[in-house]
């Protein structure tokens, strides 16, 4: 990692040509630019998770700390390319006057006709694509369970602003739920007359989950409240007996369907990297969660 | 009455395709492919969330074993070989379904023990009749098993339900023994149940040959004899016969690697584009390059084969094909073979396939060169051009998966002069790391039931069809030339292609 104070975005840009150089080989297999705006305290963290998201979509991780806008504006940035993955990470802080300018500072470190992804790990803004970072962007990543305030509404505020290429890591944890259920009626071609989702009384997932089910199956989703962690419980009321999945302990699922034995399936709750995996693997608008998203805004307004 | 899944939607492409309801019954359990491919890729896709819930697995061996012995067998290989990381939910979820059959391939109370076994995987698993046969065996068993699996009422599906027969290559040795074991399989299962892997075509690098193909603006233009002056396809591989003695003894590097590998390659790299991605599609395509292939009129002049001999490679001493155990003084087995294939086609016509496959060779790779003729006019002296050869597009299949682009570039300084470089695109670099193994693939598709990747008896039959002249050649020509471990094969290999005034390039 190299020092950069009191610099600028070009010769952010040139410390990582020399890095690559020095590395033995400035070509670049990088496939996007993968911005994350987080505070200081998490930084290490969704840096580290970056890198493991990037092991499979090899990136330029830019890690950009807002700090406090008030005085003259510093830039401040540790630059270094990975030893043993094909990506890069810049760490910028910034302080001052340019916090409010911090996308002149993004904008020049994109890499050349490749997408760019951005997430916000804890905190984002309210509408995330009129934010002036996440203009820059085409996918852009929340996570309505990482809010540290008003929790329980994050995820009506991000569903409330949906826009072609938003995103919410509530929605990738709940994928492997999906594909169970789906799976669950490729095999019972049964017509489902009700269903219900058990889990944390704030669990954005559920509330995702139930109105996914709603929308497709066309009936009503109860939504109850467990102890967690996570979601609990999926069941599909059919003619011929419930189709449901329960996970108690967050690992192992059981599966129950009409006229089968009960069976044990994997279904582990997935670490943010994994998630953030997901999330790049496609960069084209998610139209399932477009209309996912639509319809629990507009229940979640009406309630 | 056809029943759309309300909770599937084709743009909803987060789902992954689940295979349904079924088991597997693994033959042949303590050979080296069940358990350092089929077993680690069973688990890896348990990992990954694709296989069924009550997914079972059967083993059936000629030992004294219980069904735990069974699992701690394929526990031991899931450590050993597995992809993913093991995790104790995904053994939980796959280790209630194991179950084991002793006996041999001739006793019938195995097979009716095997026949309840099913049943109580279906009772208690729910696999719902679905299953498949996994013939990890030598061919020389595929009739005794099939006949039993057909005698023992195994391969008949029940309603809505299906059986499946998955074998491995060598499918047969020749024209008439693949005609043969076609028979015996297609006796017993109809043609869509017989899936035959080739482990090859399940790579990603080899699937990405299409994708590069048919998806891209710029190759396919220049993808024909105007601009190819010859394709060049190796297999290579830096190992002796090592273990393989038995098997190897007899059949050699052209039926061990051309009839399936590197015609299956070429194939792809010379078919036309298909109507579509699908099975039947892509086949009639494979065909058609199959069936159009000519042999050169000299097989002596067009040919090459050899034998490696004692020598050092890559830094290790090593003993000749003939010294290996078991192989007789007298064996005149190829463990190199080069052919020269024409395509008589308006694409293809006037460009040479050269395609080899050797132990022993210089390093393990296998690639696909296609190498483009010079620019017709040079406005460069030629002094400025003396180090420029001939453009060359390389698809590197394994190991490091990629592509190379080779192509002249002015050498900086005040003079006019150009020199080759190489601009490539790694594979790992741009995208997962850990893409799944071949056999995660394959098996996965096999249960879905969805064969685009896997050769039909029709393209089999086609390959033998080339190569059955070039061996029978072969058998009167004595013995095999010699070639130093380590090399990268005969003289004669040389000597084919100079006599074309081209040259193996070094991979």
């Amino acid at each position: 990692m190299i020092e950069l104070t009191e610099t600028n975005s070009a010769a952010i840009a040139t410390e990582f040509v020399r890095a690559r150089t020095r590395a033995g080989s400035p070509a670049m297999g990088m496939v996007m630019t993968l911005v994350i705006v987080v505070p200081e305290d998490g930084a290490e963290d969704a840096m580290a998770v970056a890198r493991g998201a990037s092991h499979e979509h090899p990136a330029r991780v830019l890690g950009v700390i807002l700090g406090d806008a008030r005085g003259a504006g510093v830039v401040n940035a540790q630059v270094g390319i990975g030893s043993g993955w094909a990506g890069e990470t810049g760490l910028i802080r910034l302080k001052g006057e340019v916090v409010k300018h911090a996308e002149s500072v993004v904008l020049p470190l994109l890499l050349p006709d490749s997408p760019v992804a951005i997430w916000w790990p804890s905190d984002p803004p309210d509408d995330p694509a009129a934010d002036p970072l996440g203009a820059l962007a085409q996918r852009r990543i929340t996570d309505a369970a990482g809010a540290t305030r008003g929790k329980g509404r994050a995820i009506q505020k991000q569903c409330s602003f949906y826009i072609k290429g938003n995103t919410d890591l509530a929605w990738t944890r709940i994928t492997p739920w999906r594909a169970l259920l789906a799976a669950a009626l490729d095999q019972h071609h049964l017509k489902v007359i009700s269903a219900s989702v058990t889990a944390e009384r704030i669990s954005p997932s559920a509330d995702l989950l139930a109105a996914w089910l709603g929308g497709r199956l066309r009936v009503d989703v109860e939504r109850k409240s467990s102890r967690g962690p996570g979601i609990t419980q999926v069941v599909m009321e059919t003619k011929e007996g419930p189709i449901s999945i329960s996970r108690t302990d967050g690992r192992l699922a059981t599966y129950a369907s009409p006229g089968h034995p009960d069976r044990p399936i994997a279904l582990k709750r997935r670490d943010t990297a994994e998630l953030l995996s997901e999330e790049l693997r496609r960069l084209d608008e998610d139209d399932i969660y477009a209309t996912t998203a639509r319809r629990l805004a507009r229940q979640l307004a009406s309630a | 009455m056809s029943y759309t899944n309300p909770l599937r939607d084709p743009q909803d492409r987060r789902l992954p395709q689940i295979a349904g309801p079924c088991g597997l019954v693994l033959f042949g359990v303590t050979g080296d492919l069940s358990r350092k491919k089929v077993m680690p890729a069973i688990y890896d896709l348990a990992n990954r969330g694709l296989l069924p819930p009550g997914f079972s697995l059967v083993g059936f061996a000629r030992r004294d074993w219980a069904d735990q012995d069974f699992a701690q067998i394929v526990h031991d290989s899931v450590k050993a070989y597995a992809r993913t990381e093991f995790r104790e939910e995904v053994w939980h979820q796959l280790a209630e379904g194991f179950r084991f059959v002793p006996g041999n391939f001739d006793d019938d109370d195995a097979f009716r023990h095997l026949h309840r076994t099913i049943e109580e995987l279906d009772q208690v698993r729910g696999t719902d009749g679905n299953h498949a046969f996994y013939l990890a065996i030598p061919p020389g068993f595929f009739g005794d098993v099939v006949g039993q699996l057909k005698e023992h009422g195994l391969a008949d599906p029940g309603p809505g339900s299906w059986r499946r027969v998955v074998v491995e290559k060598p499918f047969g040795h020749d024209l008439e023994s693949a005609r043969e074991l076609n028979t015996v399989l297609a006796d017993v299962f109809p043609s869509g149940s017989i899936f035959r892997i080739d482990h090859y075509l399940g790579k990603e690098t080899v699937q990405n040959i299409l994708a590069m193909r048919f998806a891209n603006a710029m190759f396919e233009p220049i993808w024909n004899a105007n601009y190819v002056d010859h394709v060049q396809i190796t297999m290579a591989e830096d190992v002796g016969i090592g273990g393989r003695d038995g098997y190897y003894d007899g059949i050699g590097a052209p039926r061990d690697v051309i009839q399936n590998h590197l015609l299956q390659l070429m194939s792809l790299v010379a078919m036309e584009e298909p109507t579509s991605f699908d099975a039947e599609s892509l086949r009639i395509e494979k065909q058609k390059v199959l069936s159009s292939v000519v042999l050169p009129r000299r097989l002596d002049l067009s040919t090459a084969r050899g034998q490696y001999a004692a020598g050092w490679a890559g830094g290790e001493k090593v003993i000749g094909f003939l010294e290996e155990e078991g192989i007789k003084q007298s064996s005149t087995t190829e463990t190199f073979a080069a052919v020269t294939l024409n395509i008589a086609s308006r694409r293809w016509a006037g460009v040479p396939f050269y395609l080899r496959t050797g132990k022993r060779l210089g390093r393990r790779v296998t690639e696909v060169a296609v190498v483009f003729k010079r620019a017709p006019h040079q406005p460069f002296s030629a002094t400025s051009t003396e180090e420029l050869t001939q453009n060359a597009l390389v698809i590197r299949v394994q190991p490091d998966e990629g592509m190379t682009v080779r192509f002249g570039s002015k050498v900086p300084g005040t003079a006019m002069e150009i020199r080759d470089v190489n601009m490539d695109f790694a594979y790992g670099g741009s995208f997962t790391e850990s893409s799944p193994e071949a056999y995660e693939r394959l098996i996965l598709d096999m249960l879905l039931g969805d064969p685009p990747l896997f050769p039909q008896h029709e393209e089999v039959e086609l390959s033998w069809k080339i190569l059955d002249p070039i061996l029978d050649h072969w058998a009167a020509k004595g013995k095999p030339e010699a070639y130093g471990s380590g090399t990268w094969g005969p003289q004669s290999a040389d000597a084919m292609l100079s006599r074309d005034g081209r040259v193996w390039r070094r991979p």
